[in-house]
């Protein structure tokens, strides 16, 4: 059962318990908190990106209990109880992941922003399959849009990650 | 962006939520994966006081075959669910694909098969391929249960035949007669892109003829339509290319299709008739009844 309290106004807030990035995290959020805004104003994640914020583009891509998810379109009230990870999470004791390691090696991220999101489709996409055939890391970045167009080395940083994990 | 205030439900049981999307009535919404519901609520095309989650319903979330019944999908299943399902993968292969094709992964993790039929979007993705395997509806309200056929849920763009306090809860794909089934889709793009034209056959393949075939069609008429006429011609004949062929024609001639920015009505109509033959063909070929 959801926990709430009712503000003066009549504005209920609720009581959430998530944890991102193997932190624990408590805190009263209003219904219509979306998980992006909650990490990037209220964590202080901003790796997490904002674009289209209609679930077309993925830059806000993290991973929730494993699977990429448009934080854009998840009410933070929808992650209670839920393990969320995002870019900040993937480096370990200040070592890059693979991943992260492959896209500076390709210089695959151009304007960078959408980048995040595209690191998070593929750590999905290694931690279910780790060796994908070129077409599946296409499909896994299909819903992440590079509006510089970059697509080549991504795909490229990718499969070389696979290859070297 | 932000949206504006609401209040949260999550119960825990179908009976809970019916009752509650009585109690509120137009205030409430319902809600599972939110890509349909939140984006109108960005938008300003919705703008429900109450939200009624049905994210904490296990029972909706199965994918399990019920002897006697067939393949039972809770409508709180996601598209990446079907795409995943192993039980699919060797009952109805036709449906992971179908699935597999609807917007993208991540959309995909969150969007759910009662979201895709309860929106009633002419291009959903889902529909056709459930409708040609002869799907039915369960429909849960306050009053109880009432099972459908899927083709009958739908009345028009937006518009299904759910009751303010009915939810969708279940989906059941009969065991078939059908050897083979498809569904191809022509988007603008390869991901994330709605269909243009949507087709998704079934077919009865006996000593080489069609015993019986279902076709339905996509995105090409208020709500998905079965070609009757052409599945009616398709009837215990003996399959060539040109049987296909010509259950395409007909079939063009048996939706209504719009011009908009995807495609204009003439070249939709078109692109039925070339799909049908082709998804035909696929069902004949490659089986996955």
């Amino acid at each position: 059962m959801l926990k709430f309290v009712t503000d003066k106004d009549g504005v209920k807030r609720y009581l959430v318990s998530l944890k991102v990035n193997g932190n624990e995290y408590t805190r009263m959020v209003k219904a219509n908190s979306l998980l992006v805004n909650f990490l990037r104003e209220e964590l202080d994640l901003t790796g997490t990106k904002k674009a289209c914020e209609q679930a077309d583009c993925g830059a806000c891509t993290v991973l929730l209990d494993g699977k990429p998810v448009n934080s854009c379109m998840i009410l933070t009230i929808n992650a209670d109880g839920r393990e969320v990870i995002t870019v900040e999470g993937l480096a370990t004791n200040g070592k890059l992941d693979i991943l992260q390691e492959k896209f500076i090696e390709h210089s695959a991220p151009q304007c960078g922003y959408c980048t995040p999101g595209i690191l998070m489709s593929a750590k999905a996409l290694l931690n279910r399959n780790p060796h994908p055939t070129e077409y599946e890391v296409r499909e896994a970045i299909a819903g992440n849009l590079c509006r510089c167009t970059g697509y080549v080395n991504y795909v490229k940083a990718i499969l070389d990650a696979a290859e070297n994990q | 962006m932000y949206l504006p205030n609401f209040e949260y439900f999550q119960p825990d049981s179908i009976e809970e939520t019916c009752q509650l999307l009585s109690q509120f009535g137009s205030k409430a919404k319902l809600f599972a994966g939110g890509t349909d519901v939140i984006i109108k609520m960005k938008k300003e095309l919705l703008s429900p006081e109450i939200l009624v989650s049905i994210e904490k319903i296990d029972q909706l979330k199965k994918i399990e075959y019920v002897p006697g019944k067939g393949v039972v999908i809770g409508s709180g299943v996601t598209h990446n669910d079907l795409v995943y399902s192993e039980l699919l993968h060797e009952k109805y292969l036709s449906i992971s694909e179908a699935a597999r094709q609807m917007a993208n992964n991540q959309v995909r993790n969150l969007g759910t098969v009662g979201g895709n039929i309860g929106s009633a979007v002419p291009s959903a993705d889902l529909p056709p391929i459930l409708i040609a395997l002869g799907a039915t509806v369960k429909i849960t309200g306050v009053k109880g249960d009432r099972t459908m056929d899927l083709e009958d849920v739908f009345i028009g763009p937006g518009k299904t035949v759910l009751a303010q306090d009915e939810i969708i809860t279940e989906v059941v794909i009969p065991d078939q007669k059908m050897t083979g089934s498809n569904y191809i889709k022509f988007g603008l793009r390869a991901s994330g892109a709605l269909a243009v034209v949507g087709v998704a056959a079934a077919v009865q393949v006996e000593n080489n003829a069609i015993k019986e075939a279902r076709i339905v069609l996509g995105a090409v008429s208020p709500t998905p339509v079965r070609a009757k006429k052409a599945e009616e011609f398709l009837k215990d004949k003996k399959i060539s290319d040109e049987l296909l062929a010509g259950a395409g024609v007909i079939a063009s001639g048996e939706c209504v299709p719009i011009t908009d920015i995807r495609a204009s009505a003439e070249y939709r109509k078109d692109m039925v008739r070339v799909f049908t033959r082709r998804a035909l063909r696929k069902a004949i070929d490659e089986g996955h009844a």
